[in-house]
């Protein structure tokens, strides 16, 4: 047997499931954004019409999509910074000699990863409840006022975002751990040797050190967290006013809600674009540094 | 518009639950056994899809159904309420619809522009049950979409005022409101901010209540066929006005009904005088408040501009799916289910108001005071436009609506931009009338 | 600083850290034992005053939260066995099988990982119904049996095994299948693992799509029953929590009982990638 015809018959299982339930689908939503498809044309194809680029016209002129837009990006942009310290601060912490018990800490703050959304939602909106959460009676002790968590337009993204945080943290904590444990433990030795302080270590090992694992976990995480859709659907149904609805949820909003089909797919295709864009640039910052590092070296 | 909202549960409605849960278990276990379809005796399953706690209750309405009718089988099946827009319209695309089902009134018309329900007239003329000319009349047009009858009502629903009259008389008022004027003049009255005290509870996330304020005024909410948003005429605009002052004037909080969490215990605590909303609450109240409670509080037909009375034609109606292999068998279940004595007991479990004069003339409904305001109403309900986008409408209408309490809108802002939207979600059906017009003189 | 303080330090976060990451784990375990109404007073109680088991014997009994569970073990049972043999066929080959388009082929899928899920999903939808999957276990299990993550993990981890060892096998005349089942999958087991942990916990708490194709209760998975209930009976916190609990506990016990294989597979693929 020769090896081209051996490895197309250990991937066509996957390649079949993937094309058949994943690519047959999405260039058919490519399809579908171009015409008008909706519950009209489910019941009788006759009221289909082919609109081109029409979907994505309106909806770029649509306050709608720019506000799910922003509010995308606003949970981009804050939970990800936010999700990358805290899981890399979790990590040196867990990567320190000094820290015993570390099975159990791993273990620990590892456990939100594995939890199913739609539960801990429940949980954490019983917890951000204005009256009898957990969330105010801290407030409370620490002299501030109450926070009407969920139902402020303000509030309702941060509480997003913390919870998002405290879901997800654990799992780049654990990759981050694999990276700081591959660096060689001489190189901190030799700059105790040479004196260097803790902070020291870290900015000129430790963070050079871990640039790719860094850079990836970044990618992977932006490219995860432009997906939010279930915490919004299960914590506030993108509400209140609208302030958490995203556009995947915009997305599932018109296309599940609504069956306009042709729209919904313009939506997730412009959402694709969006992060295609972004992590595209990502790529490129870490191919770049990549070989500037190959350079170096 | 939707039967019921779902009602976040206290204490003493728990125990209710608990039997509903016992129930719905049951019916689960039944469905399991019983299979679907035909089975060897000829006998058949009919598959039944009820939204919210009408499903509960069946279990007790329906063996009397099933010894009458040894033949017939029904396997029931009970949707969240909050899911069952959703869950109809993916059955229909999934092509998995039941063979009957409990649907809201204002869905009926998406649904038959679909194609999924069976015109039901044939029935009704060969029926000795179902009487038309004995329902509520603007209940029963909302059933007939283009001079087709596709639903029977179930049981109605309008929204008016529950309200404490003990708190009225302390503050000098010894009726109800009638106009919208006195109403504001006791909600002024009532109100206290500052001590955590308002006149009403409106959640911002519903649209029933501004809805029905706008049913009360002499335009409709479309115009031109249903081609385009109305939202702009000034009897709209007066509607949203005095809605969106009530919150401008603190006379009622800013909040969704997931916040307002238990509103019958804080509507008992004197927190609300008034609480806009329908009839199951009779119930809710009934179970909720203490006896000593219990007779300081009434209901009233909803105040208007002039009079009071007109509200929504709201409510569930009974319709058989254009799929069903079981037609005739899911007939014979509607009409059991429309038999005054069995929409009296529908009334006595879970507080359904029957659609037909006859049911209301016996029974506990008879003469039940709380009851009456209801059974005046029912005689001026308006039913909203018949189109199917209207529920969607209706949610792009609250939306503005909330944005313009939370002061991000002003009343004519908000109303343009849901007559902009609303024009928006009309397009396609503009396009589909446009198009039968132009076909028609070429057909002949 | 000294190493005392330091240590101290350390310590304070991590016992800080791990309060926070467990605390509504516990919160909701205490209140799912709470009865109805108890959870909501002020100030906001931490422990059962009278435990009881009643929210329990309600979703069970009750509820139908034990057909739930047996659906949801089902379906996340089958994703995991089916998704493992897939991704570790096709994550082997683009390791270790040369053939011509491999690194492009590969890039291409690397690239669909950035197109989110739900894209699909509406297409997908109306594909499984003209194919009678709507409403089916096998239209939950049958789009997960193969996911690019899976492959990519599969690939990562593979590319560590030793040509030689391939090549040494083939000159002794060993079949593709024969090197694959004998040699690359002992070899491939921490990554398996991972990989099973993975799809089933994925299976387990997947909402999206078994919200849309199941129409019917008597399919309902965990999450899906869960959210059902949440609607219904939004304002009954400690039967809520209970719900959380019976939903939640198997995937924790299950990472619990493999988190050595999981997190050692997770490193050690972390690493040789």
């Amino acid at each position: 047997m020769n090896a081209p015809r051996t490895a197309w018959l250990f991937l066509t299982p996957a390649l079949l499931v993937l094309g058949v339930f994943f690519l047959l689908p999405v260039i058919g939503a490519l399809g579908l954004s171009l015409t008008d498809y909706d519950l009209y044309a489910l019941a009788d194809i006759h009221n289909l019409r082919f609109v081109a680029l029409h979907n994505y016209g309106a909806l770029l002129q649509r306050p709608l999509f720019w506000s799910a837009l922003g509010h995308t990006v606003y949970f981009v942009a804050v939970g990800v910074p936010l999700s990358m310290v805290t899981s890399l601060g979790a990590a040196l912490l867990l990567n320190s000699p000094l820290a015993r018990c570390k099975p159990f800490f791993r273990t620990a703050l590892f456990a939100p990863v594995v939890t199913t959304v739609v539960a801990v939602a429940v949980i954490w909106r019983y917890l951000f409840n204005t009256r009898y959460g957990i969330a105010n009676f801290v407030l409370g002790h620490l002299g501030l006022h109450p926070i009407d968590w969920l139902g402020d337009p303000h509030w309702a993204m941060p509480a997003i975002i913390l919870f998002a945080v405290w879901k997800n943290f654990g799992y780049n904590m654990i990759i981050f751990l694999a990276g700081l444990q591959a660096i060689p433990p001489e190189l901190y030795e030799a700059a105790r040797i040479d004196g260097a302080s803790a902070w020291r270590q870290l900015r000129h090992i430790t963070l050079p050190l871990l640039a790719p694992t860094l850079l990836m976990v970044s990618i992977l995480t932006v490219a995860g967290y432009f997906q939010l859709f279930a915490e919004p659907y299960v914590m506030t149904e993108g509400g209140p006013l609208q302030s958490t609805t995203s556009v995947l949820y915009l997305m599932y909003d018109e296309g599940f809600q609504w069956w306009n089909l042709g729209e919904a797919s313009a939506v997730a295709f412009l959402l694709f674009v969006i992060m295609f864009a972004v992590t595209a640039v990502m790529l490129r910052l870490a191919r770049r540094s990549a070989s500037f590092e190959g350079d170096a070296a | 518009m939707k039967p019921r909202r779902p009602q976040p549960q206290s204490a003493a409605g728990r125990r209710r639950s608990c039997r509903r849960l016992a129930l719905a278990a049951l019916a689960l276990g039944c469905s399991l056994l019983g299979g679907c379809g035909k089975t060897s005796n000829g006998s058949q399953t009919l598959t039944f899809w009820t939204f919210g706690p009408e499903g509960e209750v069946m279990q007790q309405l329906l063996p009397a159904f099933e010894r009458t009718h040894p033949d017939i089988h029904v396997k029931l099946q009970q949707l969240p309420l909050s899911a069952a827009h959703q869950k109809l319209l993916t059955a229909f695309a999934g092509g998995s619809t039941p063979d009957l089902c409990q649907l809201g009134n204002t869905w009926i018309p998406e649904l038959v522009a679909l194609h999924a329900l069976a015109p039901l007239q044939p029935y009704v003329d060969h029926s000795s049950v179902v009487q038309p000319q004995d329902y509520f009349a603007n209940i029963w047009a909302t059933n007939v979409i283009d001079g087709t009858l596709y639903g029977v009502p179930w049981y109605v629903d309008t929204r008016l005022l529950f309200y404490r009259s003990d708190l009225l008389k302390k503050a000098g008022f010894d009726a109800p409101p009638v106009t919208w004027a006195q109403w504001r003049t006791m909600l002024a009255a009532l109100s206290d901010p500052a001590q955590h005290r308002y006149g009403v509870l409106l959640p911002t996330n519903e649209y029933e209540q501004l809805m029905s304020l706008a049913l009360q005024q002499p335009d409709p909410l479309l115009r031109d066929g249903g081609r385009y948003g109305n939202f702009e005429s000034a009897g709209f605009k007066r509607a949203l006005t005095f809605y969106v002052d009530t919150f401008r004037l603190q006379q009622a909080p800013a909040i969704t009904n997931v916040e307002a969490g238990n509103p019958w215990e804080e509507f008992g605590r004197g927190v609300y005088a008034f609480y806009l909303s329908g009839p199951w609450n009779i119930g809710e109240f009934r179970a909720r408040l203490p006896a000593s409670e219990q007779a300081d509080w009434s209901t009233a037909p909803l105040p208007g501009p002039e009079r009071a009375g007109v509200g929504v034609a709201g409510g569930s109606s009974l319709v058989i799916f254009r799929a069903s292999q079981h037609k005739a068998a899911a007939w014979a279940l509607i009409e059991y289910l429309s038999l005054p004595t069995v929409q009296q007991r529908l009334y006595g479990l879970v507080g359904d108001m029957p659609p037909r004069r006859s049911s209301w003339e016996g029974g506990a409904l008879r003469d039940d005071p709380k009851a009456r305001a209801f059974r005046e109403q029912l005689e001026h309900v308006r039913p909203t436009p018949a189109v199917p986008e209207w529920e969607r409408i209706a949610n792009a209408m609250q939306l503005q609506a909330a944005r313009a309490i939370a002061g991000e809108l002003t009343i004519d802002q908000a109303a343009a931009e849901m007559d902009r939207q609303a024009d928006r979600i009309l397009e396609k059906r503009r396009w589909m009338l446009d198009r039968a017009t132009r076909a028609r003189p070429a057909a002949r | 600083m000294s190493p005392r303080l330091a240590r101290a330090l350390i310590h304070g976060l991590l016992i800080g850290g791990t309060l926070v990451a467990l605390f509504p784990l516990l919160w909701m375990l205490s209140v799912s034992f709470m009865p109805p109404g108890a959870a909501s007073a002020l100030p906001p109680p931490l422990w059962p005053a009278h435990a009881t088991l009643g929210n329990y014997r309600l979703l069970f009994l009750r509820a139908g939260m034990g057909r739930y569970l047996l659906n949801s073990l089902l379906v996340a049972s089958a994703i995991t066995l089916l998704s493992l043999a897939c991704n570790l066929m096709a994550g082997y080959a683009f390791a270790k099988l040369r053939f011509a388009g491999r690194e492009r082929l590969f890039r291409a899928l690397l690239g669909a990982l950035v197109i989110p899920a739900q894209v699909a999903m509406l297409p997908l939808f109306l594909l499984l119904k003209t194919i009678g999957l709507v409403d089916s276990y096998a239209g939950v299990i049958m789009p997960a049996m193969a996911s690019v993550f899976g492959i990519f993990l599969v690939r990562q981890y593979a590319r560590g095994i030793p040509d030689e060892l391939l090549e040494a096998a083939r000159l002794d005349g060993a079949g593709e299948w024969r090197i694959f089942s004998q040699i690359v999958l002992p070899l491939l087991k921490p990554v398996m693992v991972t990989l099973a942990i993975f799809s089933f916990l994925a299976a387990w708490n997947d909402f999206m799509w078994p919200l849309i194709v199941l129409t019917g209760q008597g399919h309902y998975t965990l999450p899906l029953g869960l959210a059902s209930l949440a609607r219904e009976h939004a304002q009954d916190t400690e039967l809520m929590m209970a719900g959380s609990v019976i939903t939640v506990l198997p995937v924790l016990l299950l990472f619990l009982a493999m988190q050595r294989y999981y997190l050692e597979g997770l490193l050690l693929g972390s690493v040789k990638g």
